[in-house]
């Protein structure tokens, strides 16, 4: 099968719709197809990579914990645009800090977050063959 | 009549916030909830919009629901004058406001 690059684009907020979660689910199970896979965290997407997220008593599941198991499936390309963080007063220590170990260089861990302008982000989206939007 | 005001979008997504404080009267509570507790957090403008109303002597208070924000790992991030409820403290602010305006 050809490898073909992937975008998933993430652009709301966690908990109040169910998109994120969504997103994440498909991220997981597109990840057994050996894609070339990026995920951009765009707008309110931003939020879904917070760190010290605690649902408890909300009553639904907290599924921040999974992004930091991207690594192990091979995602290791994940773009957050900066634009997005300033509007929002949040910087990169207010995210979780996700990482892959590279196996070419003695599974050294390697950060996943990019953070990139949306200029940047812009070529990057713009090379994909298959974006999906969420 | 003072009205409890309910908004539960992000300020970022939909305009409600907005809409929602043109409509919040003296007397009434502005009460963030689900996605609408981002407008709470420091930095954004939608914070800023609530510390000028507070200064301006509205008689307009705001509060955020802390299940929601610490659901969003955002209870270090919360603006000043903003009071945290849990859900018996919203059931308390229903109580004490003469009706319900959920925006949507």
């Amino acid at each position: 099968m050809a490898i073909k690059k992937f975008m998933y684009v993430n652009r709301k907020p966690p908990y109040g719709t169910v998109y994120a979660l969504e997103s994440l689910e498909v991220v997981l199970i597109g990840a057994a197809f050996d894609q070339d896979v990026s995920l951009a965290f765009i707008g309110d997407g931003v939020y879904e990579l917070t760190k010290g997220q605690n649902t408890d008593a909300i009553g639904q599941k907290n599924f921040s914990p999974t992004y930091s198991a991207l690594g192990d499936y091979d995602v290791t390309k994940i773009y957050v645009e900066k634009e997005s963080l300033e509007e929002r007063g949040l910087t990169l220590d207010d995210l979780q800090h996700l990482v892959w170990e590279d196996e070419d260089d003695d599974w050294a861990e390697r950060d996943s977050i990019r953070l990139v302008s949306r200029a940047e982000l812009a070529d990057v989206m713009a090379e994909q063959e298959i974006i999906l939007s969420f | 009549m003072t009205l409890l005001h309910t908004v539960n979008k992000s300020p970022f997504e939909s305009n409600t916030f907005d809409t929602c404080l043109g409509y919040a009267l003296d007397g009434s509570t502005v009460l963030l909830i689900e996605d609408g507790v981002y407008a709470a957090t420091t930095g954004t403008s939608a914070a800023e919009k609530i510390q000028n109303i507070m200064q301006g002597a509205s008689g307009v208070s705001f509060a955020v629901l802390g299940p929601d924000l610490q659901a969003r790992g955002l209870e270090g991030k919360l603006a000043d004058g903003i009071k945290v409820v849990d859900y018996e403290g919203f059931v308390n602010l229903v109580a004490e406001h003469d009706s319900v305006q959920s925006w949507l």
